[in-house]
Parts: C-alpha cells; sequence; structure tokens
C-alpha cells in the first residue's frame, strides 16, 4: 500500500524536488536534535572509562539492589498484566454487558492521568495514613507503601491499557469460524479457548506484555511517590539515577542509564520484529 | 485493511455461541469473567481515583479550594500551561511533517528514522532529564557555548521545553501517519489536476481529511506535557516560583506534608488531562 503511494507520489510533478529534500531534511533535523544528540551524550560519557568501570559501578551492592528490584517487580507487573489485560479484551470483545462501555472507557484511564497523580493517588488509599492501611499494618503485619507491593501496583496502574489495546483488535477480527469448527469437532470449550483462540493471540499478548515491562524499567513519577527512595529496600533503578543526579555523581548515573537504556531499546526492537514476523504471518 | 473488516466481526463477536455449548455453564464462566475483570479494573483503577477525591476533600471542600488559592499553585499552573502550548506549537508543525516524509516518501535510512521515534516511549524520565543535563548542564558538552552566547538551559524553563518536547515526540507522528496513510494520494493528485498548488491542495484537501487524527496528536501531547515529572524535575531542578511546575509543586507539598494542598492540585490536574483525553475520544466516535 505504501508502495504505491510512494511511486505516485514520486510521478506527481507539480512537486518540486527541493521541497521535498526540505521536508526530508526538517524532519531529520528535528529526529537528531531533539532524540539522537541527547541519547549519543549519555552513550559517550558512561562509556568513557570503558565497559570495566561501567560494570563495576552497576554491580555496586547499592545500585545492584535497585537494578534487580527493577526487573523482578517490572517481570512480576508483565505477567500479571499479561492475564488480566488478556481477561480483559477477552471479556470487552465477546458479551455484552451493563457498564462494558465505561469498563472500556476505564482501560484508557492510565494514559490520561500523570504517573505522579497514580503515585499520589496511591498513597492516599494505601498509605500509613490511610484506612486501609493502617489496617493492612496491624493485621496482616504487610506493608505496601514503601515497599516493593507498592511499586507493582503502581506499573500494574500506568500499564492496564497495553495488553488490553494490544489484543482486543485481533480478538476482534478473529473470526469465529475456526471456534465453530472446533465446537462442531465436540472439542469442549476450555480446549477451545487453549487450543484455538489463544495461540492466535499469543504474539499480541506477547508484545504488550513486553513493551509494558520495556516501559515500566523507566516508571518514575508513580514510583518515587510510592516507594520512597530507601536503598536496598524500595530503591528502583529510575529512582537510583535520580539520587545519583542529585549527588552529583556522574559514574553511577551515566552507567546505570545505559543500563536501562539499553534493556528497553532491545525489548522495543524486538517487539517491532515480532510484530513484523505478525504481520508476515498473516498475509501469507 | 482490517479496519474494513472490524464491523462485520464486531456483529460476528455479539452473535449467539455454538448451540451444542452447555447454556448454563456459558452463563456461569460468563459471568466469573465478567465479575473478575469488573473487580480488578475497580480495585486497581477506580479504587485509588477515588481514594484521591476525597483525600482531597478530607479537610472539606472549603480547606482544599483555600489551599489551591496558594500562589504557588497558581503559578506552577501558569508554568505548566506555557511549557505545554510551546510543546504543542512545535510538535504540531514538526509532527506533522514528520509523519508526511514517514508516511510518503520512501528513502535510505526511512527504518531508522521510523524506529527512532518510537524511543521516547521506552526512555525513563529522569534519564531524558540527565541526558539534557549532560549537554546543557554547568559542566555539559555545550556549556561553553552556552557561556559565550549568555543562555541559560539547564535548571531554567528552556531545559523543561526540551524535556517535555523529547517525552511527547512520538505522539503527534503516531496519531497522523495511520490517517495519512489511509487517505492515500487519489484526492491530492485531482487536486493537482484541476491546477491547485502544493499548498493549496494541503490546507484544502490532505488537512481536513487529517483533521481529527490531528486533534487527536495536539491533545495527546498537551495532556501528557501537562503531566510530565521526572524530566522536568531533573532539568529544572524545581525552584519554586521559577521552575516549578504542577507535578513539581505536588511533589514538594508532599514532602512539606502539606496533604491538602498536595492532593487538591493532584486532583486538578489528574482531572484536567482526563477531560481532555476522555473529551477527545468522545468527539472522535460522535464524529465516526
Amino acid at each position: 500500500m505504501t508502495n504505491t503511494s510512494l511511486v505516485t507520489a514520486q510521478n506527481t510533478p507539480r512537486r518540486a524536488p527541493w521541497g521535498r529534500w526540505g521536508i526530508q531534511s526538517a524532519a531529520w533535523t528535528y529526529v537528531t536534535l531533539m532524540l539522537l544528540i541527547p541519547l549519543m551524550v549519555i552513550f559517550q560519557d558512561g562509556l568513557r572509562d570503558g565497559l570495566g568501570t561501567l560494570w563495576q559501578s552497576v554491580t555496586s551492592p547499592i545500585a545492584w539492589s535497585a537494578l534487580r528490584l527493577t526487573l523482578w517487580t517490572s517481570a512480576l507487573m508483565a505477567v500479571v498484566n499479561a492475564i488480566m489485560g488478556t481477561l480483559t479484551a477477552y471479556v470487552l470483545v465477546r458479551y455484552n454487558f451493563p457498564g462494558k462501555g465505561l469498563l472500556n472507557a476505564i482501560v484508557d484511564l492510565p494514559l490520561a492521568i500523570p504517573t505522579l497523580v497514580t503515585g499520589v493517588m496511591l498513597v492516599v488509599l494505601y498509605g500509613p495514613q490511610s484506612f486501609i492501611g493502617a489496617w493492612l499494618k496491624d493485621q496482616m503485619n504487610w506493608k505496601i507503601i514503601f515497599a516493593p507491593p507498592g511499586i507493582v501496583l503502581a506499573l500494574l496502574f500506568v500499564n492496564f491499557p497495553f495488553v488490553v489495546r494490544a489484543v482486543q483488535p485481533v480478538l476482534q477480527s478473529l473470526d469465529l469460524e475456526s471456534e465453530e469448527a472446533a465446537a462442531t469437532l465436540g472439542a469442549g470449550s476450555a480446549t477451545i479457548f487453549w487450543r484455538v483462540t489463544l495461540p492466535a493471540l499469543w504474539l499480541p499478548i506477547a508484545s504488550g506484555a513486553l513493551l509494558s515491562f520495556a516501559r515500566a524499567i523507566g516508571e518514575f513519577g508513580a514510583i518515587v511517590i510510592v516507594a520512597g527512595n530507601i536503598p536496598l529496600r524500595s530503591q528502583t533503578a529510575a529512582v537510583y539515577v535520580f539520587g545519583e543526579v542529585e549527588s552529583a555523581n556522574r559514574q553511577g548515573a551515566s552507567a546505570m542509564s545505559i543500563v536501562m537504556l539499553s534493556l528497553a531499546f532491545t525489548l522495543v526492537l524486538f517487539v517491532d520484529w515480532l510484530r513484523k514476523r505478525g504481520r508476515k504471518d498473516n498475509e501469507e | 485493511m482490517t479496519t474494513i473488516a472490524q464491523p462485520t466481526a464486531e456483529v460476528n463477536a455479539t452473535t449467539p455461541r455454538p448451540e451444542n455449548i452447555s447454556r448454563s455453564m456459558s452463563t456461569w464462566r460468563r459471568r466469573l469473567l465478567i465479575g473478575i475483570v469488573v473487580a480488578y479494573a475497580a480495585l486497581l483503577i477506580l479504587a485509588p481515583l477515588t481514594a484521591l477525591v476525597s483525600g482531597a476533600f478530607a479537610k472539606g471542600i472549603g480547606a482544599s479550594f483555600t489551599a489551591l488559592r496558594d500562589p504557588a499553585i497558581f503559578s506552577a499552573f501558569l508554568l505548566t500551561l506555557y511549557i505545554a502550548f510551546i510543546t504543542v506549537a512545535v510538535h504540531a508543525l514538526f509532527g506533522t511533517a514528520l509523519a508526511w516524509v514517514l508516511v510518503r516518501y520512501r528513502f535510505r535510512g526511512h527504518w531508522l528514522l521510523n524506529g527512532v521515534i518510537d524511543l521516547p516511549f521506552a526512555v525513563s524520565p529522569v534519564v531524558v532529564g540527565y541526558m539534557l543535563l549532560l549537554l546543557f548542564g554547568r559542566t555539559g558538552v555545550l556549556a561553553p557555548v552556552l557561556e559565550v552566547l549568555n543562555i541559560k538551559i539547564a535548571f531554567a524553563v528552556p531545559g523543561m521545553i526540551l524535556a517535555t518536547l523529547f517525552v511527547t515526540l512520538p505522539f503527534m507522528a503516531r496519531e497522523v501517519m495511520p490517517v495519512l496513510e489511509a487517505f492515500g494520494v487519489e484526492q491530492e493528485q485531482a487536486a493537482a489536476t484541476l491546477g491547485a498548488s502544493g499548498w493549496q491542495t494541503f490546507w484544502m484537501v490532505t488537512f481536513p481529511a487529517l483533521r481529527w487524527g490531528f486533534i487527536y496528536g495536539v491533545i495527546l501531547t498537551f495532556a501528557r506535557a501537562l503531566g510530565e515529572f521526572g524530566a522536568v524535575l531533573v532539568i529544572g531542578g524545581g525552584v519554586q516560583g521559577r521552575t516549578e511546575t504542577v507535578t513539581l509543586f505536588i511533589y514538594r507539598a508532599l514532602d512539606e506534608r502539606q496533604y491538602v494542598g498536595a492532593y487538591s492540585a493532584a486532583l486538578v490536574l489528574g482531572l484536567l488531562s482526563l477531560v481532555l483525553v476522555i473529551g477527545t475520544e468522545f468527539l472522535r466516535k460522535r464524529e465516526k
């Protein structure tokens, strides 16, 4: 489709080539100034003393614990988000019930609400001054705020739309024919879901979950409020970078930034590749 | 292509399930699944939202209004709006141009340009602020140049605008691109054949067709700019009265235990973003 529009656009005689070059170089300049130069500076700064120094800064006890906390909370969020997001998409596409429109709107709420406000909300609800927070602490000795559960909750809130919105359109365009065929052949509904519906959905589920994981690695606003800034206990990678910047420790900040950037970029590129593969499979 | 198939798929989705699936089993499972999903969304999203509303009004509506009359909040809102408007203006122009280039032209490095504009989604806001600090800070790469020109970017508003621009870069292009792609070039060619100039074609044929993608991109950019926190905190420093946006005010107020002020400002900011995004979604649906 894009290929034909390319040919026709080129065949249009009225557009002088300088206009085309002008707009193209404007786009490149914009992206280079806004994105590429800042990114290059950080890699240059962090790798100045070689990979060994970078490795040393990242594996120092405080940095390493921040990185581990970030990775396991993000991974846990991605798994829960994959399951609940798929379920939400399934319910939204396959069932009609009162309040469906409202549920559909709620899915988008986290995209509209600033993540700092999300953090404030969670502190109001589960913080030590709140009714629920105090009850959980007294009765179950369970801390949510300034502890990992709060981080996972914040990440789940912020990333709720990603799996739902990835799965929904695919589920919608999936025809019921193969499911009906399976039912005619005597398959139970559980079998149909596991053997027919789910295999068709694994790609959007995986790409939605991985994308939310990539975003979770860098989440700051919600987490700094919910988790506080307690080294070795509730300090995530992004909060660690913030602390290092504040105390003017460039080596630590740059090293952790590079690790976070590399992880996130690899994930985003991988998701991109998955999606392209999925599109190719569909066309065949 | 898939967009054409969607309406029929939606009709299919509401048709009853195959008869040989036991009906009572199916209703039972249906209720269970809907129950789980509704409970999850309510607990995860709605409960915190309700808590914030009640937290903001905990000392009475009067107290929240008094707290909101704090001059620090007023100047914070002014600065936030100022940064958001500039961000929107820049992206409306360059973001649309970027979308145009990516949809209409094929050139070497197309894949790179297309891939790179999604990067801000994956970069931590703190890292964004830090990158700008490395460029424009006191010991930054460009510090000598800035000193000669006597321009202050770090710990000043220009740096905060740059940070917000970075964070919001994908929205405009990603909203406009699919609309531009779906619109195609036939009508533009028709206009050109009838003797319209390039600008005339753009303003009278292409732009009206892009309208909703453009508006939605602007609103999303604006809403995202209003809520930016990490990046502006690092590059701006959050100096009260000078580089304090609303999010930075909320952060400071929480730190100083002015809870009513913090919660009220958070509520206003959250509602503002909500109304913007949901309102546009509503308008777009009505347009269809």
